[in-house]
């Protein structure tokens, strides 16, 4: 199992309450996925790029980080840290050094973009939304995990989502069985991941596909062939967010759709406290078809 | 005297026990479910009748094992509804996730929007109306009964397909293994105009095509000894 949930906003009014309204929805999925938690958050853009990094001893690592980073990619630098997670924001153009300085240093490396951050940790969805001030945090759209361990172990980078490109990151429910082969094709041509996780594979395949020119719909139809396994993915990019589930579709997946927002979750629950969730239009997405939506 | 109980100020435990105990009682009570949330195993296991209601979505395997009650959901219900009914009636007026009806024994499964993959997987006697579309897979390995859809059918329908009757207004985007259309005779007309009477499905029965097994499968086919 695991629970995954996803949050697009129609209306800027409603940007502040994202945090919250998400939050609502991850806790819902506790009990498909009690062991980690994450959530990927489209934010305010600042003109430059943020690195969203996570360390066991922050107090240590986050001290003097940006004054540090600063002085290797001769730029300005700011930092924002919560709890065991940090984000670093770095002129365009300068991330690639500050990513290698970054990781040099130990840190782990959660995600970058120009409006995506990403806080993940293990634990219950609850105490991690608490550890991070989910609740607080506003954003165009969103999406989060509540993960049950199956493919690689219960550790931070073993937490979705997973973000191999800047902006784009993937949370999934299933399992992929032709992980290890596809790792080294992608590998070949030079796309490398972080860790033994399955999914960390499938966000790599649709980052390599982007980078290669397919769109974003292209790319979740790519999975539907080269992918092997079980899989309702949710993928969000800077503009918004796709849903995709493999030609069996056992994983469930259901969807809301108001003038205000489209929501994503494995099961209704996650709904209940959306608001105008009894007015809205809910389905449950057919196999093998790809959605999304962007502004 | 119609009972209401609310899921936010009752645990879904205590109101199953309460429907339980109702149904055992034999008094043909009414219960309001009110918040249901998308809650799991709602209304599970009555075993007499009872008319519940639900006014909301419902979750995983909302009026498993029902004989004899009769449950409506005032909006969808999530995968496995109706799973192994025995008797009763049990109505969705939105869409049922996947496989609904499940290994269902008898009584009729009522569902007022679409059905998703797998409906009816081996149903063994349990009649299902689907007035929208059911998803792929549907009545595989269906033993016994009635699946009744309104829309069109998705991949696979019927695969390895027993004795079910299959009726389908609409279209069939593929049948599986062994599964044919027949030949619709005076008494499958007659059949499906009971159900859609009962369902109150607004249809004609000479509009459906009936499907059932070529009965192939059966029994080993010396011809494919090869393609083991």
């Amino acid at each position: 199992m695991c629970g995954i949930v996803g949050l697009f906003l129609k209306k800027d009014e409603l940007r502040p309450k994202l945090g919250d309204m998400l939050t609502d929805m991850l806790i819902t999925m506790t009990d498909r996925g009690p062991d980690s938690a994450g959530i990927a958050i489209y934010g305010d853009e600042t003109g430059g790029i943020k690195i969203t990094v996570q360390s066991d001893t922050p107090e240590t690592a986050f001290a003097d980080l940006d004054a540090d980073l600063c002085a290797v990619i001769d730029g300005p630098v700011t930092i924002k840290s919560i709890s065991t997670h940090a984000v670093l924001t770095v002129p365009a153009g300068s991330e690639k050094a500050a990513i290698a300085f970054l990781e040099d240093k130990g840190l782990r490396i959660m995600g970058s973009g120009e409006s995506m951050e990403i806080y993940k940790e293990i634990g219950l969805p609850k105490d991690v939304a608490a550890r991070f001030n989910l609740r607080e945090m506003g954003g165009s759209h969103g999406i989060g995990h509540t993960r049950m361990a199956t493919e690689s172990a219960v550790t931070t980078m073993g937490a979705h989502p997973f973000s191999t490109a800047d902006d784009q990151c993937l949370v999934h429910n299933g399992s992929l069985s032709n992980h290890n082969q596809m790792r080294r094709v992608l590998a070949k041509k030079g796309v490398f991941t972080r860790s033994e996780n399955d999914t960390e594979v499938g966000a790599a395949y649709i980052s390599s596909r982007i980078a290669d020119g397919a769109t974003l719909g292209e790319a979740l139809e790519g999975t539907l062939k080269d992918l092997d396994g079980f899989f309702t993915f949710v993928t969000g990019t800077k503009n918004g967010f796709g849903v995709v589930r493999d030609p069996i579709a056992c994983k469930p997946a259901v969807m809301a759709e108001t003038d205000d927002y489209v929501a994503f979750a494995s099961e209704y629950r996650a709904f209940a406290d959306l608001p105008g969730i009894d007015a809205a239009r809910v389905w449950e997405p057919e196999p093998a078809t790809v959605y999304f939506w962007e502004r | 005297m119609t009972n209401t109980l609310d899921m936010t100020q009752t645990e879904l435990r205590d109101i199953n026990s309460t429907l339980q105990a109702a149904a055992k009682a034999q008094a043909n009570a009414e219960y309001i479910i009110t918040n249901p949330r998308g809650s799991h195993a709602m209304a599970c296991g009555l075993d007499g009748p009872l008319d519940v209601t639900i006014q909301g979505s419902t979750g995983y395997y909302c009026a498993g094992m029902n004989k004899e009650a009769t449950v409506t959901v005032k909006g969808s219900a999530g995968p496995g509804v109706a799973e192994n009914m025995m008797s009763g009636t049990v109505t969705i007026e939105g869409d049922a996730s996947q496989y609904a009806g499940a290994t269902g024994h008898g009584g009729l499964l009522n569902i007022k929007g679409n059905a998703s993959s797998r409906c009816g997987i081996s149903m063994k006697g349990i009649d299902i109306v689907v007035h929208g579309n059911i998803g792929h897979m549907s009545a595989f390995m269906a033993q016994k009964g009635n699946l009744v859809v309104l829309g069109n059918a998705g991949d696979a329908l019927g695969d390895s397909l027993y004795e079910a009757r299959l009726f389908v207004r609409g279209t069939v985007k593929s049948l599986g293994a062994d599964c044919i259309e027949k030949e619709m005779r005076p008494e499958h007309i007659e059949i499906l105009k009971e159900l859609l009477e009962k369902a109150g499905a607004d249809a004609k029965p000479e509009e459906f095509k009936r499907y059932g097994s070529a009965r192939k499968l059966y029994n080993f086919n010396i011809d494919h000894a090869d393609e083991y």
